[in-house]
Order: structure tokens, then sequence, then C-alpha cells
């Protein structure tokens, strides 16, 4: 009940739910570090910037 | 005034202009504001939900906005995974649409829960067997997409393009934008799709039972099918409402076409697959818990009456019109058609939400009616205040229709 | 209270007799005043009042002289296996003891959205639409202090007293038993009733006397067919009060026996009521 209790069961369904869920939070959060990180390089002048 | 802030080469209203018409969404917003404050502060007393009507007009609207806005996601899934170019001349309309009915969602299920500040046991104590948390976790990280993918439109912002790390942000997430699709079609497909599970596995209520296949009813696969049915159309609709007040083309007709094409196809299937449902649930689910078709409407306000507009009315006739092309390139037909089609499955969400709770399951239980108090119809309406605000200021600061130059130029 | 604590595994059910239940209410009062429930000071709002146990009337339908009324209490049922409400609760806060066969609800967990209401086919499950009792008048004084009062924005149910039960394995475990006799452990609405239609007790337990009656033909459950396996059973000689216990389609019901209720209530068989 506290944020120290964290439930967690090692059965298929918890496995396959939660994968699913962090492998979703995980592309979003690489993909925007990804860009926070390119912005970064660009905007100091170390990557060169792609024009469309 | 605001001038700075316009886009380059288009033509806006004046600023006074632009105050007034943000008048009457700020009222309704203000409205909601009130509504929400003594729905939060006195408890949801303050509406005419009760022990019979656990689910009332929120969840309807929640259910309603979440599949009209699901345009998003399947018009980013046709443009960045299919590559349908046409229609990138309207994805940032589905972005922002999308947003604007996730945002709004989100806002009116935190006034909706009994106990809001616990909203977060949700994800910290998920009952993972439970449709509604599938639900909870794929609206909220599919927010976080659209979030992520209003950002870019956002910097593309006249003012905003000037600073130079902004622009590469935008730019640099506009190159990836095929990622964050991708995950969002992933996202809102369980989220749509549970939607429909949360009231087919309610199998003490054989109104809205389904059977399916292995833990999913078959009305998660109806409600998908619905949300991306429906939500294209969705998108027609708020195009051509903003092509009426701003008097202007915006959207070329080809992207236009090819949505409503797709929608005619996807209703003209879900269509099949529904009559589908209902017979096998006329015939399966309803017999075996001791009921008939007739019994589910023998009294109460909510007859059969919404079934045959739902599949007739709201179903059949606007398939029909969206797959003949005369009809489908008339103005009138296509608005008429779109609009029966988004009539059609918020009816679909009607049904599932108040009617199963209306009848009684048992044998000497009464049916109930239910109408919704001036508080739930104000939280109601300030997602249709907010969505119009946000939509009218991305209008009128960014440039969110790329044909709108070349559609309207301007003779000095 | 590990060591030594009775681990056996329990089924807690009910027997509700509906000839015997003359709709009193007193298993609603019992009921309400033993576990801490909410009342407001008007109470007329019959689809926001909480009654944990409620009294439904019945009628078989027929028109004056042979008009029949009866009453049927309808506390949770305690389904069985698979609750429709637990498995859809999303915060885990109601769970089924599959030590006892209670469906139990967490109030500090619950967050509200209602989720398990709209499941309940029997709407046993209430909401808190307002706060509960009023912080001054004093009427905190009569709460029972084994039962937490509930806050608002949450909901409750019947919990078999529960309380009851821990009181009871207290009892026992200081007296150094393991076993809970029969009747030590009873809800506060099997006590309360003055014509004991309420019988409670362990169904898994042969020698318990629910065990017993769920046998007998008169004994039905309230929507069997949908297959929720309530724990509540219902004992009636009458066809028309046992036909009023799920939904049937014409020619699905089968009467029991084909003896009409006054013959049989009034029979001076020996033996009549046991089985």
């Amino acid at each position: 009940m506290t944020p120290f209790s964290f439930e967690w069961q090692w059965n298929i369904e918890y496995i396959i739910f939660f994968g699913l869920l962090y492998i979703a939070l995980g592309i979003i959060g690489v993909g925007i570090t990804f860009t926070v990180i390119k912005t970064g390089l660009q905007a100091l002048g170390f990557m060169r910037e792609r024009h469309f | 005034m605001d001038s700075p802030l316009l886009p380059h080469g288009v033509k806006r209203c004046s600023t006074w202009a632009f105050f007034f018409w943000t008048l009457p969404w700020l009222a309704l917003l203000a409205w909601g504001g009130l509504s929400a404050f003594l729905c939060l502060w006195k408890g949801l007393n303050q509406t005419n939900m009760s022990n019979v009507f656990a689910f009332a007009l929120w969840i309807v609207f929640d259910l309603a906005v979440i599949a009209l806005g699901a345009g998003a996601f399947f018009t980013g899934f046709l443009t960045y995974i299919i590559g349908k170019k046409e229609l990138k001349n309207i994805i940032s309309t589905a972005v922002i649409i999308g947003f604007i009915c996730y945002s709004g969602a989100m806002a009116m299920l935190g006034i909706d829960i009994g106990q809001p500040i616990r909203g977060w046991f949700i994800f910290w104590h998920a009952n993972i067997h439970s449709m509604l948390v599938e639900v909870s976790f794929c609206i909220t990280c599919y927010l976080m997409v659209l979030a992520i993918e209003f950002i870019p439109i956002i910097l593309e912002n006249r003012k905003l393009e000037e600073i130079k790390e902004l622009r590469i942000f935008g730019h640099n997430l506009h190159e990836i934008m095929a990622v964050f699709a991708a995950t969002g079609t992933f996202l809102s497909f369980f989220h749509q799709g549970s939607l429909g599970g949360m009231f087919g596995v309610m199998y003490a209520r054989p109104f809205a039972a389904r059977e399916g296949f292995y833990i999913w009813p078959w009305t998660f696969f109806l409600f998908v099918l619905s949300a991306i049915a429906c939500g294209p159309c969705f998108t027609i609709l708020c195009t051509k409402l903003t092509e009426f007040f701003t008097r202007k083309k915006l959207v070329p007709d080809s992207a236009i076409q090819l949505l409503a094409k797709i929608s005619a196809w996807l209703i003209s299937l879900y269509m099949v697959l529904k009559i589908a449902d209902y017979l096998g649930w006329m015939y399966g689910v309803v017999p075996r818990a001791g009921l008939t078709f007739e019994s589910f409407f023998r009294e109460g306000p909510y007859g059969v009456y919404l079934v045959v507009c739902e599949m007739i009315f709201c179903g059949i006739l606007p398939a029909i019109i969206l797959m003949v092309p005369k009809a489908r390139q008339n103005q009138g037909w296509l608005i008429i058609a779109c609009l029966l089609n988004c009539i059609g499955i918020v009816l679909n969400r009607f049904l599932f939400i108040i009617v199963t709770l209306a009848i009684p399951v048992m044998p000497f239980d009464r049916f109930w009616g239910y109408l919704p108090t001036w508080q739930e119809w104000g939280i109601g309406l300030a997602v249709v205040g907010y969505g119009f605000l946000l939509f009218s200021a991305a209008y009128r600061y960014l440039p969110i229709f790329p044909k709108e130059r070349e559609l309207n130029p301007i003779t000095e | 209270m590990k060591k030594g604590n009775d681990h056996g595994k329990h089924k807690y059910g009910m027997v509700i007799n509906i000839d015997k239940c003359t709709g009193c209410g007193t298993c609603m009062v019992a009921c309400a005043a033993e576990n801490n429930v909410a009342v407001r000071a008007d109470q007329s709002d019959k689809e926001r009042t909480i009654t944990w146990m409620r009294l439904y009337k019945i009628s078989n339908g027929k028109e004056f002289p042979h008009t029949e009324v009866s009453y049927f209490p309808r506390p949770c049922m305690h389904c069985d296996h698979h609750p429709p409400c637990v498995s859809v609760c999303v915060a885990t806060a109601t769970k089924l003891d599959f030590n006892t066969g209670i469906v139990s609800q967490i109030y500090t967990r619950c967050i509200g959205c209602r989720y398990c209401q709209a499941a309940c086919p029997y709407g046993a499950r209430y909401f808190n639409w307002w706060d509960a009792f009023p912080q001054d008048k004093g009427m905190d004084r009569y709460l029972t202090p084994e039962v937490s009062p509930r806050m608002r924005g949450v909901v409750e149910k019947c919990t078999f007293c529960h309380h009851r039960l821990m009181r009871a394995k207290t009892l026992a475990y200081t007296e150094d038993r393991r076993e809970l006799e029969e009747g030590e452990y009873v809800t506060a609405c099997t006590e309360a009733c003055p014509a004991q239609a309420i019988t409670f007790g362990d169904l898994s337990n042969p020698e318990h006397k629910v065990s017993k009656l769920i046998k007998h033909p008169f004994t039905f459950r309230l929507l069997e067919r949908i297959g929720t396996e309530p724990k509540v059973y219902y004992h009636s000689s009458r066809d028309w009060v046992r036909k009023l216990g799920d939904n049937f389609l014409p020619g699905e019901y089968t009467p029991v026996v084909n003896q009409s209720w006054a013959e049989e209530e009034w029979s001076t068989k020996p033996g009549r009521d046991e089985f």
C-alpha cells in the first residue's frame, strides 16, 4: 500500500504485461534521449545539421 | 497585435476578433472548472450517478472522445508506417485532435474517480487481469506519445523557429516520428481494444458480456475497428468545420478522399462483424442466461430504436454513402456520412455503458433511467471548450495545414 | 498469529430461508449498526443509500386473491472462484480469500472507479457518494470499534462480518483451540434475524448445518446460470420464489416438487424440516 510495497509476481502474465509496457516506455525514452543528445550536439556544432 | 507570432504568408483575423471567438469556449471552461471544483470539494453526490449508474455521462464522453481521437494514431500509422504521402497534409490536425481528446479524457477521469489523489494506485498496485488497468497504462503512455508528436508542431511557430536549439530539436523529433507513430499505434490498438474488453468481460451482465478469443472478448476487436473507422471521419469533420469558420480551403481533396475511402471500407467491415457479433450474442450469451433480446428492451427509456439507429442509420447508411465515389466526393454527403458514422460509434459506447447498467439482471430488480446534472454536463462540455480553444490557437499560431498557402494564395 | 493458527480451508456461506423471512428488516438494521454503515438524514434516494444487506419485496405477479408476497434478503453473494468484481478491480482493492471464501474490500486501496459496481449483477456493492459521519453531534460514539468507517469516494460491501471471524479466531486461540465451532462465528444478520431464517456456517464442513441445507432440492442460488457461484443460498418450498431466483426461457424451469406451498407448510409429517 505504501510506495515501498512493490507488487510483483513471477508469473507469465506479469512478465508479458509489464514487459510490453516497459518496452513501449523504453522506446519512447530512448527516442527522446536520442533526440535530445543529437539536438545538443548539433546546436553546439559537433554534428552537422541535416536540412530537408 | 500578435502578428509576429502568426505563420508566414497566411491571413488570420484580427486579435480582437480572435479574442471574441475564444469567449464562449472560455465560458465552457469556466463552467467546467466550477463543476470540477464542486465535485472535488463536495464529492460525487454532485452528479446523478448512483449505485445503479456507476458509469455515466463522463465515461460515455471518455469512451466517445477516445474513439473519435483514434484518427490521430491511425493517420499517423498510415502516414509514417504505410507511407501515404497525401496524409502529410492532415497529420498535424489529426495529432492535435488526438491530443485534445486524450488530455480531455484524462482530465475528466481525474474527476470521475472517487479518490483522485489515489489515481496512481492504478499504476502502482495494478491488477493486470483488469481491462481497465490495461486501458489506463496504454492511455497514459499514448498521451505521452501524442505530446511528443505535438511538440514539433508547436516548435514550427514562427517565433520559436528562430531559436536555433528549438528548431533543431523539432526537426530531429520529426525525423524519428515513425518510431513514435509505431509505438503509438501499438499502444492505441491495446487501449481501444481494452475499452471494449472492459465490457465484454463482465460475464455477469448478459447485455454486455461476449465470448471471444482467449482472454479477449469480441468487443475488444470490434472497439478497435470502430475506432479506426470513425477516427478519420472525425478528423475530416474537424477539418471541414475549420474550413467553414475560416472560410478557406485548408486540406487538398486527395487527403480527405483517401481518409474517407479507408473509413468506408473499415465501417463496412465493422458492420459485417458487428452484425455477426450481435447474432452470436443473441443466440449464444443471451439464451444461456435465460433471457431474450426483447427482454432487454421491455421497459425503461432505452429501447430497440437505439440499436436500429446504431446499426442502420449510423452504420450501414454512412458505409454506403462513403463507399459510393460520387457521394463521397460531394461535400454535403461526405459531411453527413462522417457525422452519422461518429454518432453511430458514440451510440455504440452509450449502449455498452448506460444501457448495460440500466437493465436489471436479477429478475425482481427494475429498469432504471438516468439524466446527468449540470455539473456533469459542465465537465463534459469543458472538454469541447478546451478542444475549440486549443485547436483555434494551434490554427492561428502554427502552420498546421501545410497546403494552406498553396490553396489560398494571397493576392497583394 | 502464525504459530498454531487455523490454516484450514473454509468456505463460509449462508442459507436464507425465504419461507421463514417475514420482511421485518432487522437484518438490514443489524448489519448497518454492526458495520458502521453511513446513514444520511434523508435516506429516501434508494439509488444512493448504502444497504449491505438489502431486502427486496417479491411477488408471484398474480391478481387477488392469488397474490403472494415474500421478502428476499440480499447480502453480498461472495462469489466463488472467479467473482466478477475481483477480476475487474483496477487497484487490487478487492480479493477473494481462498481460505475463508470471503470477498474482502480494502477501503484504503480503493480509488473509487466503480468498475466493480458495474460488474456486479446483484447490486451488492455500494459507493460512498457522501462523506460519512458528521464529525460533530457525537455520531461517532455508536460506532463498532472493530469495523473501520469508510471515507468518501470508496466502494464498500457486505464482508460476512469478517471482524467477527477475527474475534472468534482470537478467542479460540486464547483457549488453545484451532478450529472454530459452528455458531462461534456468525454474521450480524444471522444473529439478529428474529425468525432465524438465516443460517451461516462453513459450506465445506460436512458437519455444519449449511452444508446439509444446500443439498436440499428447495435450495437455489441467485442467478446461478451466469456462473458467479455465489456462497449465499436461498431456500423456499414455493415454486414462484425459486423461479425468481434466475432468468428462465419459457419451458426451461422445472418445478422441484409438485405440491402447493400451503400443503407443504402445514404438513405434519415427521421429519418435514430435515433432509
